[in-house]
């Protein structure tokens, strides 16, 4: 498979083809520049597109939205209809509909959940904080953990250490989500042990940094889930790093090996393993949807369960292209820092 | 290709006189007889053998309220009674088979509509193929999970429904290694040649190309069940699974989680037959793609590599 990448004879020129493949003689001076160029254009494309699929599909398809809310309830009177749908401007064309919403988007006028009259980002500003309170902190973590545990399986391969951490790692990425939650509440907050607190629901107005100890297990959870992708990576890096010709080359000519493994190797491994890391922050952006259900912590994960739930469509709306721009920009951010961190890369061919 | 073959990836340079007609009978074979392999059809072979034998076995009827709500395990009911008094083995015996026929149907769609994507966006290149990785860029901009709950709140949580989600999920990432590996093929002279007889492209892909992508093909198979299960069984827990009567491993494990103190195996044991499953696929997986590819590596991780240094004429 490496080779008939290698052998990719045609650059696509666009998100998922790789930097270097767009020789460019006249302008190639910044390469990183370049790239971040092309890869936002795409990126916002992406959005934009990402955008009127997430309206049109919620806004279009199933009747309409003053149907599902007002359907719920009770059987809806024309005249009920007819307020409501004024209200959500449900009235106007889909074109003048998408622009308001889209507006609404960049000028926080999101409009109100159907469910309980809150406007929108009130009602999700307070989740997406917590949210990502728990993401970073897990991301952090899984991070340091992982590149630390592959590293250390890379220069001991083929040992022990690397035998069980590779069995280990198979096994645990293997593993949902909700097994690796519902493991631990058995194992500290129920039946084995009663030491951390299984539900973590946060007192209304509170932060996820006011109670730590609430965020213990859903990030357990979530370094547990995560640690073996990271782990697995930064040793194939680390490995491919440790067998190059530079580091035979420093062996051979007597530099110790702890500054062989930190100056030489490392940061030559850096560059897949922040890909890596970039990718798990992806992943998390799906994780916590169900790890907070589990907890019951209160960010846009069980945010969007709730909405999906009930049909609540601006909530489903702006929570789903909230997370389809985190991926997109972490994608971006992620490329780049892997291309700093490569430096044959930043050298314009 | 043979295991004393490394480095030799499927896509990469197999001679073509080497291409046996069922190459990937051969490959799943010696995966088998590997003990990575052999361990995960184990798990795998057991976890069907109960989805599909249970119904026929189950003591009681899965629905029958029995025993006591969250009842301890007792001789007649040996893993005691689910949040309603309904005997927990019964329902585990019973839980498993509509699961896992979805997932296998969601990781066949996957695997065919990705498929046919990344072949198709590889052989005919231009447009096709300008249109096929941009299609694929916007809904890998979605986590999977998300995209299946938002089609599911747009036209309502039905099962054909779930596993058409899931497996349309799978197909951007399939598409993508696909393309990647037809890449090279799709130039090799056998494709030429059939090309200057005359065959339609549609037939060039399927008699030409795609039986010398049989190994990616499996991998990615193995790994799209993998998460189909993952997927599934997260979706079920959510509460968009089988309508609350029907048993469910997925939504057992949410069910009966508030008696946990009371009752732990209505919990444990879906919880643990969901795991041996996912285990057993993924560990299968990696057998497979160690002795197709020769690497020691996950094709994944291979792929991220290689990512990066697309210009060095390959890593591995």
């Amino acid at each position: 498979m490496a080779s008939a990448r290698a052998a990719r004879p045609e650059p696509s020129g666009a998100a998922g083809s790789p930097p270097t493949a767009r020789p460019r003689p006249g302008r190639a001076a910044h390469p990183v520049l370049d790239l971040l160029g092309q890869r936002a254009a795409v990126g916002v494309f992406t959005l934009f597109v990402v955008s009127v699929l997430v309206f049109l599909a919620t806004e279009v398809l199933p009747g309409n939205a003053a149907n599902a809310v007002l359907g719920r309830t009770a059987a809806a009177s024309p005249a009920a209809l007819h307020r409501l749908e004024a209200a959500l401007h449900l009235n106007r064309g889909v074109a003048d509909q998408y622009w308001l919403w889209l507006s609404g988007l960049f000028t926080g006028n999101l409009g109100h959940s159907l469910v309980n009259g809150q406007p929108v980002w009130g009602y999700v500003e307070p989740r997406l904080i917590d949210s990502a309170v728990l993401m970073g902190v897990s991301g952090v973590i899984g991070a340091v953990a992982g590149v630390a545990l592959g590293a250390f399986a890379a220069l001991r391969k083929d040992g022990w250490f690397d035998h069980i951490t590779s069995v280990t790692a198979l096994a645990v990425t293997a593993l949902p989500e909700f097994v690796v939650a519902i493991g631990l509440v058995i194992l500290f907050s129920t039946v084995v042990t009663h030491l951390l607190p299984g539900v973590s629901l946060l007192p209304p107005g509170t932060y996820a940094w006011n109670a730590p100890q609430l965020l213990i297990l859903p990030v357990a959870t979530l370094v547990i889930v995560i640690v073996p992708y990271i782990q697995r990576m930064a040793r194939a890096a680390m490995i491919e790093a440790l067998e190059s010709d530079y580091v035979e080359m420093a062996r051979l000519k007597g530099v110790p090996m702890w500054r062989i493994v930190l100056v030489h190797a490392l940061p030559n491994a850096t560059a897949p393993t922040i890909q890596v890391i970039g990718l798990n922050f992806l992943y998390l952006a799906g994780g916590v949807v169900i790890v907070e259900y589990v907890f019951a912590f209160p960010g846009i994960g069980q945010g969007l369960v709730n909405a999906v739930d009930n049909r609540d469509i601006p909530v489903i709306q702006f929570i789903v292209v909230l997370l389809a721009a985190f991926y997109v920009f972490m994608n971006i951010v992620t490329d780049v820092i892997a291309l700093l961190a490569t430096p044959r890369h930043r050298i314009p061919r | 290709m043979t295991v004393a073959d490394p480095g030799a990836a499927a896509a990469a340079q197999p001679p073509v006189d080497r291409i046996r007609r069922h190459q990937w009978l051969a490959t799943a074979g010696q995966a088998v007889r590997t003990p990575r392999g052999a361990t995960g059809l184990g798990l795998v072979s057991f976890v069907v053998a109960v989805a599909v034998i249970g119904p026929f076995v189950a003591p009681d009827p899965p629905d029958a309220l029995l025993t006591y709500p969250f009842g301890k395990p007792s001789g007649q009911f040996l893993l005691g009674g689910d949040f309603l008094g309904r005997d927990v083995l019964s329902r585990v015996l019973d839980g498993g088979w509509l699961l896992l026929l979805m997932a296998v149907t969601a990781t066949v769609i996957g695997i065919g509509a990705g498929a046919a994507a990344g072949l198709s966006a590889a052989y005919l290149r231009g447009r096709t193929d300008g249109v096929i990785m941009r299609t694929v860029d916007v809904i890998l901009a979605f986590p999977q999970l998300v995209f299946a709950l938002l089609l599911l709140s747009i036209l309502g949580p039905k099962l054909w429904l779930i596993v058409l989600a899931v497996g349309l999920t799978h197909a951007p990432a399939v598409a993508r290694v696909l393309r990647s590996a037809s890449l090279d093929i799709s130039e090799r002279d056998y494709v030429k040649v059939a090309e200057l007889q005359g065959m339609r492209p549609a037939a060039v892909m399927a008699k030409e190309i795609l039986p010398s992508l049989s190994t990616p093909l499996m991998v990615e198979a193995g790994l799209r069940l993998t998460y189909s299960i993952i997927i599934m069984a997260g979706l079920a827990f959510l509460g968009f699974g089988q309508p609350p009567p029907a048993p469910n491993w997925g939504t057992m494990i949410n069910e009966n989680r508030a008696g946990l103190a009371l009752n732990p195996w209505a919990v444990i044991i879906p919880a643990v037959v969901i795991a041996l499953f996912t285990i057993g696929t993924n560990i299968l997986t990696d057998a497979i793609g160690r002795v197709a590819l020769g690497v020691d590596r996950r094709p994944e991780e291979a792929a991220l590599v290689d990512d990066l240094a697309p210009a060095e004429g390959g890593v591995a």
